[in-house]
């Protein structure tokens, strides 16, 4: 029932692209005058259209959530072992969305993208989205789909806080919530790390502002020393330790600066493959999304006040071991959705791997996601 | 069938009420007040089986550790919170006491009765009681703090609690004669003074 051999992959995939000609008006005030969305799905639209679940994105992936993609055997999907055939948000059952967020650069309009007015990608025009933006688009997705409601909405990290947004914003439109490795807001620590990341783009001499499309080259470095910094975050001490202790590449010290350190060598090798695939402008925005997120704040920081709205059930799951959205953080969602009488669930999963634990193949976690699905599944029967 | 000491909490609690039940196990309560009573709430419990096993029940489960209290509730949230067969592994069995009337207006606790008979035997036989309630041997043992109903009573009464309600069990049948020997199990229903 839950991950496992008997589990399959939902195979070759295909994205597909809708087209927004509508004008999205953005938390900033400015607007998106038109827009693509790249999407996919898996598992088919039930007659009543009801067993639609939203997937939603962190910073670094994408509307590919499952499958491969013809030809590029190795394009597996970032949520593979999460969603497909006898997986925990199981194909079979539930039709799977995942939508490239505006703003990223896999296919939905972003700063990559050729901007209307001026005939030029947007660069640094791009204006700054939001989690709550985010929320608006992927509604007009659903509505494009012809779904009015969905059975649930669910996400780790920054996918995590779109499926609270989910519930906040669109109270009627949303079963169930499923908030994991997520936050109410980030931290002063988190938006730390997030401005270190920005200053390591916007210094390198190849940003030229955010423009740099026109001067042929990317802030390739400053890219790299971002993912860096991010992975470190999403890893915890402990798991660090175990994978590369102290361990050398080298016979003994150089007494100089290369990649000595296994560590050192993992991290660089991350950063290279990451600065080859991801735009850096989307990285800004990105991390920038992240840090304005904040339901309470319109609410006298009363987190409690600001989830008064919602009326899915929720299942939020934390992991012991992520220092960067930690158990407490999750907690708060919890204590937040209990005094405001919510169906809530929350499991606690003492688990290494630190943030990036909502990614891996850990039993606990994928089992509650099945029990939890089940159930859901039960309730649409 | 619920186990003898829920059936009896069971019967003290008051259809469409709300419940906070510690240490809630597989969450058979309260999906039993969810469906005959009609009550709302929340079970919490640390093992991950048994939340697994509360997600599948559609039982609201938060998981977490008791003996950090009840922060993440606010004063008077619930009608009534329940710590069945929890007590006497607590570590702070006075901070959780004080912290179940702080949340609900009633609490309902159970714990096996230390003080019943066959323990005796045992004891003047030279042994640590082993019996189908306390089924752990003396140096595996999840129980640090047990008592009988009479300990219970005293603590009762100087934490300010208000005992409104008893039953002594045996084969989950309450009973009347020398009930402080004969009882497996011991219920108490409190509320603040």
């Amino acid at each position: 029932m839950a991950s496992g051999s008997s589990a399959s992959s939902v195979g070759i995939v295909t994205p597909q692209t809708m087209h927004f000609a509508a004008p999205l008006s953005l938390s900033s005030g400015a607007q998106l005058a038109e827009y693509d969305v790249r999407y996919e799905t898996y598992g088919t639209l039930n007659a009543r259209r009801s067993n639609a679940v939203l997937v939603c994105h962190a910073l670094n992936a994408s509307h590919h959530v499952a499958g491969t993609y013809a030809d590029q055997p190795r394009s597996t999907g970032w949520w593979d072992n999460m969603v497909g055939p006898g997986k925990p948000i199981d194909t079979r059952r539930f039709f799977v969305i995942g939508i490239n967020n505006p703003g990223s650069c896999f296919g939905s309009t972003g700063p990559m993208s050729i901007s209307p007015a001026t005939g030029k990608p947007y660069g640094a025009a791009f204006p700054v989205v939001t989690v709550e933006d985010w929320v608006n688009v992927q509604a007009r997705v659903a509505d494009a789909l012809g779904i009015e409601r969905l059975a649930a909405v669910a996400g780790g990290s920054l996918g995590g806080m779109q499926a609270l947004s989910w519930a906040i914003q669109y109270p009627h439109r949303i079963a169930h919530s499923i908030a994991i490795a997520t936050t109410p807001k980030l931290s002063a620590q988190n938006i730390a790390f997030n401005d270190v990341a920005r200053s390591a783009i916007r210094s390198d001499p190849d940003f030229h502002g955010g423009d740099y499309y026109a001067h042929g080259v990317i802030p390739r470095r400053g890219l790299r020393v971002a993912r860096m910094i991010g992975h470190i975050t999403y890893l915890s001490g402990d798991d660090m330790t175990e994978r590369f202790g102290r361990s050398l590449r080298t016979q003994d010290y150089a007494f100089g600066y290369g990649a000595e350190f296994e560590v050192e060598s993992y991290l660089r090798y991350q950063g290279e493959k990451f600065s080859e695939y991801f735009d850096a402008n989307t990285y800004l925005l990105i991390t920038r999304a992240l840090d304005y997120f904040d339901p309470a704040r319109e609410h006298d920081g009363d987190l409690i006040r600001a989830l008064a709205p919602a009326l899915a059930r929720f299942l939020l799951i934390s992991f012991t071991t992520d220092w960067r959205f930690a158990p407490e953080r999750g907690r708060e969602i919890v204590a937040a959705l209990i005094a405001n009488g919510r169906d809530v669930s929350y499991a606690e999963i003492d688990a290494p791997h630190g943030h990036d634990a909502f990614l891996l193949d850990e039993p606990r976690y994928h089992h509650v996601v099945a029990a939890y699905f089940d159930r859901i599944a039960a309730e649409l029967a | 069938m619920l186990r003898q000491d829920l059936a009896q909490i069971a019967s003290w609690i008051e259809s469409n009420s709300r419940i906070l039940d510690l240490g809630c196990g597989d969450g058979a309560l309260l999906k039993h007040l969810r469906d005959s009573h009609n009550c709302a709430g929340y079970g919490i419990e640390i093992a991950d089986a048994s939340v697994l096993e509360c997600v599948r029940r559609e039982v609201n489960v938060i998981q977490a550790d008791l003996e950090s209290g009840l922060r993440m509730f606010a004063d008077a949230m619930f009608d009534t919170v329940v710590l069945s067969q929890t007590l006497q592994a607590m570590h702070k069995v006075e901070y959780i006491l004080r912290e179940m009337i702080r949340v609900g207006r009633r609490g309902i606790v159970s714990f096996p009765n230390f003080g019943h008979w066959r323990h005796a035997v045992s004891l003047l036989a030279g042994h640590m009681p082993v019996t189908p309630d306390i089924p752990y041997q003396w140096y595996d043992t999840p129980n640090i703090h047990l008592c009988t109903p009479r300990d219970f009573e005293l603590l009762a009464a100087r934490l300010e609690l208000r005992i409104t309600d008893r039953a002594l069990l045996a084969r989950g049948q309450p009973l009347k004669f020398v009930p402080n020997l004969r009882a497996t199990v011991a219920v108490y229903r409190f509320e603040r003074v």
